[in-house]
C-alpha cells in the first residue's frame, strides 16, 4: 500500500508553472530524499504536499485519502522548517505540546507522549528552557519533537540541516537515520546536499527545473544514472564527461582510443563517456585515459589528481600515499562495465 | 542594540586616540557634551515651569523666576478638592484607556491581514490607509462633527474617542512589525491546526509586543493629551477629558495659570505610569523601528 501517491502535479505561480507533472508512489516506512539544484521546486512539491500551496492540477493521496482540499492540519503530516520555526515565546514543552493541539488524546495521554518524545530525543531536561537558551542543534530537535509527538503518516523536513555547521550537520544526519529506524515514519526529506541524499534515502529523487529526473536507490542513482545530470549531481568530484562517437566495434574518444562497447545501433553517432574519478585507476599498460598531471589536491586517505589528456581535463582519484606529482605523464584506465555512454544531443543514457 | 555598539566602539576609538593627541579628541567631547546638555535643557525648561508655577501664588505667576518666592502647596489642595477634576481625569482616563485597547487589536489586526495574506486590492487598501495619514487633523474635525451631530454621539464618551479607534499609523506601524515575523512560523502554526485568528493572536502578536508596547504608549499620550476635538465635540463640563477642563479653569477675564498648571502636572501622572510600564520595550521597539526604515 502506497503511503503517500503524488499524481502529475502541476504548480503554477500566475503564469509560471514551475512543477511540470511530478508523480512518485512512496511505500509506508520509506526514507525518501528530494534532490536537485536551487529552484527545482523541491520545496514547492513539499509545501504542496502539506497543503502550504494550492495545487494548480493533480492528485495527492496520504494513505488513500485524497487530500487535495484538506487543509494541513487534517492532512496527517507534520513538517520540519529550515530556520526550525519553534516559537520564541513559548518553552519547549508548550512547542512540542502544540503538535498535539488536535490531538483527541487525553492530557495524561499527551503528557506521556511528550514525556517520551522528549525521552527519545534526549531533551527530558531542556523541557523548560526557551528556544533563546539552546544551541541550534537542539532547537532542530525541538523542532522534530514537535513534528514527532503527532505521530503523522508523513513527516516532512525541508532542509533542516542546512542553518548547521558541519560537524552537527553530520551528527543530525546521523540523528535522523536512527529515529527513522527507530520510529519507522515515512519521510520526505529535501536538501540539496548529494551526501545527505546518498547517506540518508532509502530511494533519492532527483529533481531539475521542475521535472523528476530519477528515482532510485542510493546505488541506482550512482551506478545507473539515467542522464548526464544525475550523473554529475550525483558524486563528488562529479563524473567526468568525454565527448566520444559510436564507430565500428565500439565508443571512439577524442584521443582516438577505441572502446569495446556494444552501443545498440539505433543510437546517433554523437555520445558522451562518462568515468567517475574513483573509476579511474593508474595503470602502466594501456590506457584509456593518458596526460601530464596538471593540479594535485591531497585529501589525506586519497588525492585527487587532474589530468591534461589533450583538450579535456579529467579528474582521477588515487591513493594518497604515492600520488603522482604535477607533470608526470600518466595512464589511467578503468573497467568497462565502469564507464556510462550518454546520447550528446539528449542526455540520456544510452546503456 | 546597534547605535549602542556604536558608541562603544566610537569611545574606545576616542581613547586610542586620545593617548597619541589628547586636546583635539577631549575638545569634540566637550563640544558634544555641551550640545546636549543645551537639548536637554530646553527640553526640561517647560515641565520645570510648569511645576514651579504650581508652587506659586496668582501674584507671581508672571515673574519668570524658576524658584517661587514663597512655595506652597494650596494650588493642589485647591485642584484636587475641586470635583469637576476628578471627573476630568476619569474621562481622560476611560478614553485614553480604550482607544489603546482598541488601537493594539485592531491596528495590528489589519496590519497583520495586509502583511501576510495575499488577496486582490490589497495593495490599494493599503495605499489608501497610508493617505490618510496626509490629511491633518484640523480638517477632519468637521466631518468628525457632522457624523457626531448625525449618529447623536455629540457630548458622549463614544463621541470623544471615535475618531481614535483605529489609526492609520498604528496600522502601517504594525505591518511593518509583522514584516518581521517569518512566514515560517505561520505555516507551522497552520500546520498544528490552529485558525487564522488564533495563529494572529497567539503566535504573531506574541512575537511583535515591543511594537504593541510602542504603539500602547504613542496612542494612550495621543489621546490622553488630545485637545481639539474634546473640545469641539463637548458641551457639558462633566464631559470634558482633562486638557480641556484645564483649560476652562478661571473665566474669560482671568485665566487662572496656576491651576491649570497645577492640574496638568498631576496630569502628567498616569503617562509617566504608561511610561515606566512599557518603557522597556519602547526603547527596542524605536531602536527596531529605525532599523526597519
Ligand atoms: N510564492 C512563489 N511565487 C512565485 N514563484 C515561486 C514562489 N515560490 C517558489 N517560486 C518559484 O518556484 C521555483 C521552485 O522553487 P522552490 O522553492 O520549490 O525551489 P527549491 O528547489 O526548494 O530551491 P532551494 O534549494 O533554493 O530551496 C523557483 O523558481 C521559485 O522562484
Ligand atoms: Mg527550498
Amino acid at each position: 500500500m502506497a503511503n503517500l501517491s503524488l499524481r502529475q502535479l502541476i504548480k503554477r505561480f500566475d503564469k509560471t508553472e514551475v512543477l511540470h507533472g511530478i508523480s512518485l508512489d512512496v511505500e509506508d516506512g520509506e526514507f525518501i530524499v528530494l534532490v536537485g539544484p536551487s529552484g527545482c521546486g523541491k520545496s514547492t512539491t513539499l509545501r504542496l504536499i502539506a497543503g502550504l500551496e494550492e495545487l494548480t492540477s493533480g492528485e495527492i493521496r496520504i494513505q488513500d485519502t485524497v487530500v487535495n482540499h484538506l487543509e494541513p492540519k487534517d492532512r496527517n503530516i507534520a513538517m520540519v522548517f529550515q530556520n526550525y520555526a519553534i516559537y520564541p515565546h513559548m518553552t519547549v514543552r508548550r512547542n512540542i505540546g502544540f503538535g498535539l493541539r488536535t490531538s483527541k488524546l487525553s492530557k495524561v495521554e499527551k503528557k506521556a507522549r511528550l514525556e517520551e518524545v522528549a525521552a527519545i530525543l534526549d531533551m527530558t531536561e531542556l523541557l523548560d528552557r526557551r528556544p533563546s537558551q539552546l544551541s541550534g542543534g537542539q532547537r532542530q530537535r525541538v523542532a522534530i519533537g514537535r513534528a514527532m509527538v503527532r505521530d503523522p503518516a508523513v513527516f516532512l523536513f525541508d532542509e533542516p540541516l542546512s542553518n548547521l555547521d558541519a560537524q552537527l550537520r553530520t551528527q543530525m544526519r546521523l540523528e535522523i537515520k536512527k529515529l527513522h529506524q527507530r520510529v519507522g515514519n515515512t519521510i520526505i526529506f529535501v536538501t540539496h546536499d548529494q551526501v545527505e541524499a546518498m547517506t540518508m534515502a532509502d530511494r533519492i529523487v532527483i529533481m531539475k527545473d521542475g521535472h523528476i529526473l530519477q528515482v532510485g536507490t542510493p546505488s541506482e542513482v550512482y551506478h545507473l544514472p539515467a542522464n548526464t545530470f544525475v550523473a554529475q549531481f550525483i558524486g563528488a568530484p562529479s563524473m567526468n564527461m568525454l565527448p566520444a562517437r559510436v564507430s565500428q566495434g565500439g565508443v571512439k574518444l577524442a584521443s582516438g582510443t577505441v572502446l569495446d562497447i556494444d552501443v545498440p545501433s539505433t543510437q546517433d553517432r554523437n555520445v558522451i563517456l562518462g568515468v567517475r574519478p574513483d573509476d579511474l585507476h593508474l595503470t602502466n599498460d594501456s590506457a584509456l585515459l593518458e596526460g601530464p598531471v596538471t593540479v594535485r589536491e591531497p585529501l589525506g586517505a586519497e588525492t585527487l589528481i587532474y589530468v591534461d589528456t589533450g583538450g579535456d581535463e579529467v579528474i582521477a582519484k588515487v591513493d594518497g600515499r604515492h600520488p603522482p606529482v604535477v607533470g608526470q605523464h600518466v595512464k589511467l584506465t578503468a573497467s568497462t562495465e565502469e564507464l556510462h555512454v550518454f546520447d550528446a544531443r539528449t542526455g540520456t543514457a544510452v546503456i | 542594540m546597534l547605535p549602542e555598539t556604536t558608541v562603544v566602539k566610537a569611545t574606545s576609538d576616542t581613547l586610542l586616540k586620545a593617548e597619541k593627541q589628547k586636546r583635539p579628541a577631549n575638545m569634540g567631547q566637550i563640544i558634544r557634551w555641551l550640545l546636549l546638555f543645551a537639548g536637554g535643557i530646553l527640553m526640561v525648561l517647560p515641565i520645570t515651569y510648569m511645576i514651579s508655577t504650581s508652587l506659586k501664588w496668582p501674584h507671581e505667576i508672571y515673574n519668570l523666576a524658576l524658584i517661587p518666592e514663597e512655595p506652597h502647596l494650596e494650588n493642589y489642595t485647591y485642584v484636587l478638592e475641586d470635583g469637576r477634576f476628578y471627573g476630568w481625569f476619569i474621562n481622560s482616563l476611560i478614553i485614553a484607556m480604550i482607544t489603546t485597547v482598541s488601537n493594539i487589536l485592531f491596528d495590528s489586526l489589519v496590519g497583520y491581514t495586509l502583511c501576510k495574506f495575499r488577496f486582490p486590492g490589497r495593495y490599494i487598501v493599503f495605499i489608501a490607509i497610508l493617505s490618510t495619514l496626509m490629511i491633518p487633523t484640523e480638517m477632519l474635525v468637521i466631518p468628525w462633527y457632522l457624523m457626531s451631530q448625525a449618529f447623536g454621539w455629540l457630548d458622549t464618551h463614544w463621541g470623544i474617542m471615535f475618531p481614535g479607534l483605529m489609526t492609520a499609523f498604528g496600522t502601517f506601524l504594525m505591518k511593518q512589525f509583522f514584516e518581521t515575523v517569518p512566514d515560517d512560523f505561520i505555516e507551522a502554526a497552520r500546520i498544528d491546526g490552529l485558525n487564522e485568528l488564533q495563529i494572529w493572536w497567539s503566535i504573531a502578536m506574541p512575537l511583535v509586543r515591543p511594537a504593541l508596547a510602542a504603539l500602547a504608549i504613542f496612542v494612550f499620550l495621543g489621546n490622553w493629551t488630545a485637545f481639539i476635538w474634546p473640545l469641539i465635540v463637548t458641551n457639558s463640563v462633566e464631559m470634558y477629558t482633562l486638557p480641556v477642563g484645564l483649560s476652562s479653569f478661571g473665566d474669560e477675564a482671568d485665566v487662572q495659570w496656576e491651576l491649570i498648571m497645577t492640574g496638568a502636572a498631576i496630569s502628567t501622572i498616569p503617562t509617566l505610569v504608561v511610561f515606566l510600564v512599557f518603557q522597556r520595550f519602547i526603547i527596542r521597539g524605536v531602536v527596531m523601528a529605525g532599523l526597519k526604515g
